[in-house]
């Protein structure tokens, strides 16, 4: 097994396709809620592909996309302090927060640099003993692990040159917050197949247990999106609510049990600030008192202006389902990938720049 | 605030081509600049004369399959064959760090000397400059080329049509991951090697065997996706490529994947796409595979009249998407 190959195989997937076809299934919406699906679900081309009455519709799953200006502007505040280096995800560096994007800052000379771990950033922070390195602590579960496990190792280690500004969030809140609103009508929902990696499967129950609704957790591949959507499908043809892990090879039922450890031991739930949503109850991850030399927001003052919604832009509209990108009147014209007015048209995994990538008109 | 350059003026992708449009073009605009082809074709006398300059700042210099070196004198070349010319003269020009280390110096040019003398083409002529330590980093390098016309074809960037096929000349990526895989910071282990290397004797072969291509370019930076639109949008048609007909290695797929990029915008430097009448196209690959430059060429697509200026991906379950050219800085410093 390669993992990879063997979940693109075109003839299985014309075969399921034909499945899909087939069978009269009852005009639905499902939502993907994991920006890493909607890419995968435009790229491979599964919207052609599955009956016309199915609607294909993309959540608020994408962590850069969700990061609220407020939290930005921490970013953009943290970064006029003396000797502090900005280290961030690279997709983080173009969101317009109220003021600047990270990417304005650093052309107006503030140092920022783009790392793909936690780790790079704690080696900057070996390296440069006479500077402060901050480490813009943005996404879901599937990110929480590596930067908790940089708190733990800056700790173990005596580097006391490292902080975290934590704006984790946390992805179950979000869909009850998003279903509780009522806004759209979802008739079932591709689970993130990362996050559930992490929480485990059991933590996605409450979708069929409580709100009735039919869930699938599925990989990133397309024959395992193809698997989940026809899963959906059969169950809301037969009015069976469920909960079905098709990413076997990567989902437990108990998820990542060190992963969830680390993550009790560094952080603590608390309220956060969701683009879309506003303030979300009990929704964020928080570094904990133990820990708490390494919080950027305790060593420095980061307290921000009210921040300001970027003018038009839809983007909270799309994280909540209830328009797609196209149906903006900034899209294409106005905001696009070179110059985006929202965060959805900036991450890699935002619906808008999905759409605007690889949407056939 | 003023405006500054930024990075991705440099990627290769949508915000290079408009700062190339909108700054530069614009104050050097002339017939022969404004077809934006990588190198400019022109007579002098009875001789049509084919000219392109390229510079090379690459990071890591030293890299799987080869270096700077080999980039600076492999990269002019294939700029210039690509409308056909025969390569003639090189000029090559040093900016180097103060410090650089000697022995670093002297196998690039070793590098240098090998890829021009494979290649049939001689450096004629040169310029050095060493900048204070921390002004430059090791050693960036420019090289202009000359080459002649022995044809009267219109191989340009304009001049795609519908019908065309789409062929490529071998494995898509290699290059850039070769270097990205060695960069501080990534470094996994992989046994990638850049494809560094010269096409004039391929094009050459290709050239025996038939005047029927009408455009082709070497995706190199911003990789083969951005290629595909300049074309689609130099010649303003659309262009279909199948995502089964890809060639890409394994070990390419599996970086890839892992770093989360797209194969199709990662740089080549030993790869031509060639848009050719397609009654000669299934002939041609043939003659490009018998070449050791060209022996995993195969047919990506063809040319469209719908989608003007789009590239459309039929995706190996039977969708379809947009390949949009490159938005940003995927990868800088990649040659």
């Amino acid at each position: 097994m390669k993992f990879i190959t063997e979940f693109r195989d075109s003839n299985l997937a014309e075969s399921i396709i034909k499945l899909l076809r087939k069978e009269a299934y009852p005009n639905s919406n499902l939502m993907e809620f994991c920006g890493g699906h909607t890419v995968a679900i435009f790229r491979s081309g599964i919207r052609e592909v599955v009956p016309k009455n199915v609607k294909m519709l993309s959540g608020p799953g994408c962590p850069v996309c969700v990061t609220s200006n407020s939290d930005i502007d921490k970013a953009g505040k943290v970064v006029r302090y003396p000797d502090v280096i900005l280290t961030t995800f690279g997709d983080m560096m173009k969101v317009p927060g109220s003021y600047d994007s990270l990417y304005d800052l650093r052309a107006k000379g503030y140092d920022i640099r783009v790392v793909y771990s936690t780790i790079d950033a704690l080696k900057i922070a070996e390296e440069n003993k006479n500077k402060k390195i901050v480490f813009f602590g943005i996404g879901f579960e599937t990110t929480a692990p590596t930067i908790a496990a940089s708190i733990i190792e800056a700790k173990r280690r005596n580097i006391n040159n490292y902080f975290v500004i934590s704006v984790l969030k946390l992805t179950i809140p979000a869909i009850k917050k998003l279903l509780s609103l009522g806004e759209v009508k979802v008739n079932g929902i591709i689970g993130p197949g990362h996050v559930s990696t992490i929480t485990g499967a059991n933590d996605w129950k409450f979708l069929p247990d409580e709100y009735k609704i039919p869930c699938v957790l599925t990989g990133f591949e397309p024959l395992d999106i193809l698997l989940g959507i026809k899963s959906l499908l059969d169950m809301i043809k037969q009015n069976k609510q469920e909960l079905v892990t098709e990413y076997l090879r990567s989902v437990k039922p108990e998820g990542n049990i060190i992963a969830k450890e680390m993550i009790e031991k560094v952080f603590i739930v608390d309220d956060s600030d969701w683009r879309g949503f506003n303030v979300i109850e009990k929704s964020g991850l928080k570094i904990s008192k133990e820990f708490e030399e390494f919080d950027a927001e305790k060593v420095f003052d980061l307290k921000t202006e009210p921040s300001i919604k970027n003018c038009g832009c839809k983007c909270d509209e799309v994280l909540r389902g209830i328009i797609s990108p196209v149906e903006c009147s900034l899209f294409r014209e106005v905001c696009n990938p070179e110059n985006p007015l929202g965060p959805c048209m900036v991450s890699s995994e935002g619906a808008c720049a999905a759409y605007y990538n690889y949407y056939v008109e | 605030m003023a405006k500054k350059i930024l990075l991705s003026y440099g990627s290769g992708g949508v915000m290079m081509h408009r700062f190339i449009n909108d700054v530069i073009q614009k104050k050097f605009s002339n017939p022969l600049l404004d077809k934006l082809n990588d190198q400019s074709v022109f007579n002098i006398e009875k001789h049509r004369l084919a000219f392109s300059t390229d510079s090379y700042v690459v990071d890591p210099i030293f890299f799987p399959g080869g270096n700077i070196g080999d980039l600076a004198i492999n990269g002019t070349i294939n700029d210039l064959v690509m409308c056909g010319a025969k390569p003639l003269y090189l000029s090559v020009g040093f900016i180097i760090e103060e410090g650089f280390d000697i022995d670093s110096f002297e196998v690039i040019i070793d590098s240098m000397s090998n890829c021009a003398k494979k290649a049939g083409v001689n450096i004629i002529t040169g310029d050095t400059k060493v900048v204070q330590s921390g002004k430059a980093d090791k050693i960036f390098i420019n090289t202009s080329g000359i080459g002649i016309l022995e044809n009267d074809l219109n191989i340009s960037g304009d001049n795609a049509k519908p019908g065309d096929k789409v062929i490529i000349s071998g494995t898509i990526g290699d290059h850039g991951m070769a270097v990205l895989t060695k960069r501080e910071g990534i470094m996994i282990d992989s046994d990638i090697k850049s494809d560094t290397m010269a096409l004039n004797r391929l094009v050459e072969k290709m050239l025996i065997h038939t005047d029927k291509i009408h455009a082709m370019r070497d995706p190199t930076r911003g990789g083969v996706a951005t290629t595909l639109n300049e074309i689609a949008n130099q010649s303003d048609v659309g262009i279909t490529i199948y995502e089964k007909n890809l060639p890409i290695r394994e070990n390419v797929k599996a970086a890839c994947e892992m770093l989360g990029f797209d194969p199709l915008y990662v740089a080549n430097e030993g790869k031509l796409i060639a848009f050719v009448e397609p009654d000669i196209a299934e002939s041609l690959v043939e003659v490009m595979r018998s070449t050791d430059e060209g022996k995993d060429a195969c047919i990506i697509g063809e040319v469209i009249k719908e989608y003007p200026k789009k590239v459309i991906l039929k995706t190996s379950i039977g969708g379809s998407r947009v390949v949009s050219m490159l938005t940003g800085e995927q990868l800088p410093r990649i040659c």
